[in-house]
């Protein structure tokens, strides 16, 4: 017979094992979103994140390895957005109805995702460094560490802050936008979107196909509104 | 599925090329979307077809599929944030409030924002 660990040995360092187990991992976690009847506490990106990064510690997993695997998941991010054309092209009526609300919400959003998490920070003593890799949190995670570096931040801080930000938005947007009784979801949608990026897009598209295409063009539009307002503002800090 | 995965790669390609031709700010696969959606309406409206029925084309089924596990795309990433978490170092906790308070002001701001102009607007299409 052989070696169990020899086995081990072997399969830790293949794509397949760390590929097979992503996918694993989300299907149950999935599932299990799915018998809570989706409710928002039980998001399936932070179960799966959770416990495919816990197996990694246990297993002294070092995260190139797993990336090796993973990164077959990774690479379809690109084609995803891309992807959202479809629905876009579907409710393009809806969209076109609604260019003047998304340009201001946009412009009011953009702003409001900066000017709020430095003004937190900043009042419980954050420094300049750690400002500056904050305040592009709100958008996709390539953009946001290209802002952080460029203006001196720490881009590895930066993605960190991008990811929670993306959870907390996908968790909280259903039980706000209920408490406040908003049954638009265009501009539910869109509002999670520009605030949270792909995470809340993702969960958009769990919610309602309209949500999840004005979330799609949201997440579009903050990464540029981002990129022109952070310089702006950390200049003016 | 294979057309539709060469189609949806070819976009983000030509978007990446002009993305970095033109140092855009704005990512590849954002410019590959518009590029889509307006190649799709331009090929229904050349071929007199439902762009509508963008739904049930090989290119629909594959972007249902894609976007239906939009977050599973996310846990890559994610995952490796699990091990940056120590970067984070002393201002954990008022980062974390910042976030939690600029997340929920900002989604407040931008859904009221959007409905109010939207409101207005529609008055003033009203006759």
């Amino acid at each position: 017979m052989s070696n169990p660990f020899a086995i081990w040995v072997y399969l830790a360092t293949t794509p397949l094992l760390w590929l097979t187990l992503t996918l694993a991992v989300w299907v149950v976690a999935d599932r299990i979103a799915k018998a809570s009847g989706r409710h928002p506490l039980v998001n399936p990106v932070l179960i799966s994140i959770v416990v495919v990064g816990a197996i990694l510690v246990v297993t002294h997993t070092p995260y190139e390895i797993y990336f090796q695997g993973a990164q077959f998941v990774h690479f379809l991010l690109g084609p995803a957005t891309v992807a959202i054309a479809v629905p876009l092209v579907r409710h393009r009526a809806l969209v076109m109805a609604n260019l003047l609300p998304m340009a201001a919400a946009l412009v009011a959003g953009a702003l409001v995702a900066v000017v709020s998490a430095l003004a937190v920070a900043a009042a419980l003593g954050a420094p300049h460094e750690i400002l500056v890799s904050l305040a592009p949190k709100s958008v996709t995670a390539g953009i946001a560490m290209a802002i952080s570096e460029r203006l001196g931040g720490v881009p590895a801080l930066t993605a960190v802050l991008v990811i929670t930000t993306g959870v907390i938005g996908a968790v909280i947007v259903t039980p706000l936008m209920n408490a406040l009784k908003i049954t638009d979801y265009a501009a539910r949608g869109f509002a999670v979107g520009l605030a949270s990026h792909g995470i809340g897009t993702a969960r958009a598209f769990v919610v309602d196909e309209v949500a999840g295409t004005f979330a799609g063009i949201a997440m579009g539009l903050n990464g540029v509104a981002t990129s022109v307002i952070v310089p702006l503002l950390i200049a003016m800090l | 599925m294979i057309r539709a995965l060469a189609l949806l790669l070819s976009c983000q390609l030509l978007g990446e090329i002009i993305s970095r031709a033109l140092a855009l700010p704005v990512p590849g696969p954002v410019i590959g979307l518009a590029l889509l959606a307006a190649g799709a309406i331009l090929h229904a409206r050349m071929t007199g077809a439902d762009a509508s029925a963008i739904e049930s084309t090989d290119l629909g089924k594959a972007a249902s599929a894609l976007l239906g596990s939009l977050g599973l795309l996310f846990v890559p990433a994610g995952v490796g944030i699990v091990q940056q978490m120590p970067v984070v170092g002393a201002y954990g906790l008022a980062l974390f409030a910042a976030l939690v308070v600029s997340t929920v002001v900002t989604l407040i701001v931008t859904v009221y924002v959007f409905l109010i102009v939207k409101r207005l607007t529609d008055r003033g299409k009203a006759p």
